[in-house]
């Protein structure tokens, strides 16, 4: 690993987006808009927008860089791009880390964003700091990838990578507490919400956002938060190897 | 360098998708020259390329490059592969292209501009990849492959659908790094290519049928032409 050929990445990454600009566009302005949507389609009942708004500020980089990084990743695969470089002196990790800083970059930027529509035109309320929202936002956003890279690998074209959007974030939201909370649900979908890195995700947030305590549990969530990204990073790795069939 | 041998394959047995591509191949490419290897398409060409390069699972069999284990460590600064498809990210320009391989390599920026000269993509530097044309998408994929001035080149059909006059160019490039002493190893299924190169590979169904440079691959069939030895070899290969 070097961190010459990870910044090089990573600025590459960047400069891909920076001439796809709808895509771009689209990820920036698309989670503000679906969050204005939400405050008038709850429009009467502030309680539960200012239930689900926070977290939400939190869980569109997940979901945006999970698709973002599935198809970028598969193209990487399919397009012989990723042949090359494993045939070059770029290690794994180099790889790895250098769409892991883009995308945090990016995530930084939507959630920052969202968050400046949500608390500040919405006027949704959090009881923790803004910063703290924004902050597990880009760790979510890093999960997303993280995730995304290695589901890229069991992709072999554009509409499966797609598909594995809803199969594994749809999931994750309807079982991490979202919609209902995790003690009302049946005990086998609480276990197994239980074991979804997103339900400490939400978690997280809800505490950030309703408790505004930065206490230990909501520490415990990031920790486990953080243990994700690095298990699903590690995951994505073995994805990456140098010689194929 | 001359009369030193660049790559070495014993013995190699590749299986892909099920099916024995390679059932036992050897072979020996010596450095510093460009040698062809032609064959029609499906006869294990880009499969034995990727043995070369180390990026193919192999069943058996050694492949050396360069004295060492095909696809080690220390052969990623010298080994420059460039696959049939062109391996360049469309959403950038040529130049942005290859300053991210270039940084990837370890080398200077200022091979960037001289590599986009040799394919002559000039006009070109500053336009996104994925607006070009097949064959400049390819150039922009063999001009990566030069960056870094590799000893050893794997070029698979590198050039398909070229204008005749580029095509003369880029065999003369060919011969100019073989004469700094750049082994190169070129594909083609065009039998016209065949008589541009210092030593000849023809392959069929996974298999060498002949080895040796053109003039005596012409002399050995009697054939008039390189297409004609090709057939004359196959056929005697079959009837034994």
């Amino acid at each position: 690993m070097s961190p010459r050929i990870t910044l090089a990445t990573a600025a590459r990454v960047l400069r891909q987006l920076r001439h796809d600009r709808r895509t771009l566009a689209l990820v920036l302005v698309v989670p503000p808009v679906l969050l204005t949507l939400f405050r008038y389609v709850f429009d009467g009942q502030e309680a539960t927008f200012d239930r689900v708004g926070g977290p939400l500020v939190g869980l569109f980089p997940f979901i945006s860089m999970f698709l973002v990084t599935s198809i970028a990743m598969l193209r990487e695969r399919t397009g012989g791009t990723l042949e090359r470089l494993m045939s070059m002196p770029l290690g794994k990790l180099d790889l790895l880390l250098g769409y892991a800083l883009a995308f945090a970059l990016l995530a930084t930027v939507q959630a920052t964003l969202t968050a400046g529509v949500a608390f500040g035109l919405l006027g949704l309320d959090t009881a923790g700091p803004v910063w703290l929202v924004v902050v597990l936002a880009v760790g979510n956003a890093l999960l997303g990838m993280a995730l995304g890279l290695f589901l890229s690998a069991f992709a072999s074209t554009e509409f499966q990578a797609v598909q594995f959007m809803p199969a594994v974030v749809i999931p994750q939201l309807l079982l991490g507490g979202l919609l209902v909370p995790r003690e009302r649900m049946a005990e086998v979908l609480e276990w197994a919400s239980a074991v979804l890195p997103l339900t400490y995700a939400y978690d997280a947030l809800e505490r950030a956002t309703q408790i505004g305590d930065l206490d230990t549990e909501l520490w415990l969530d990031v920790a486990v938060l953080s243990g994700s990204i690095a298990l699903a990073l590690a995951l994505g790795a073995l994805t990456l190897s140098r010689r194929t069939p | 360098m001359l009369n030193s041998t660049a790559i070495s394959v014993s013995g190699l047995r590749v299986r892909r998708g099920g099916s024995l591509v390679l059932p036992d191949l050897s072979l020996t490419v010596a450095a510093g020259t460009v040698t062809g290897l032609l064959g029609p398409s499906g006869s294990g060409k880009t499969t034995l390329m990727r043995a070369i390069v180390g990026v193919q699972q192999v069943e058996a069999g050694t492949v050396t490059v360069l004295g060492e284990s095909a696809g080690a460590p220390v052969l990623r600064h010298r080994v420059g592969y460039v696959t049939q498809a062109p391996s360049v990210y469309g959403d950038l320009t040529v130049r942005e292209n290859l300053r991210y391989f270039a940084s990837v390599l370890g080398v200077a920026t200022g091979r960037v501009e001289s590599a986009i000269a040799t394919v002559d993509l000039g006009p070109h530097a500053g336009q996104l990849v994925r607006t070009l044309s097949g064959g400049e998408m390819s150039r922009v994929s063999l001009a990566a492959a030069l960056l870094g001035e590799p000893d050893v080149l794997v070029l698979d059909e590198p050039t398909v659908g070229l204008d005749p006059v580029l095509r003369r160019d880029l065999w003369e490039t060919f011969h100019r790094l073989a004469e700094t002493g750049t082994t190169l190893l070129v594909s083609s299924h065009v039998m016209d290519e065949a008589e541009r190169c210092d030593e000849l590979v023809l392959m069929r169904e996974g298999r060498v049928v002949a080895t040796g440079p053109p003039g005596a691959l012409l002399e050995r069939t009697g054939a008039r032409d390189l297409e004609g030895a090709f057939l004359a070899l196959a056929e005697a290969r079959e009837a034994s």
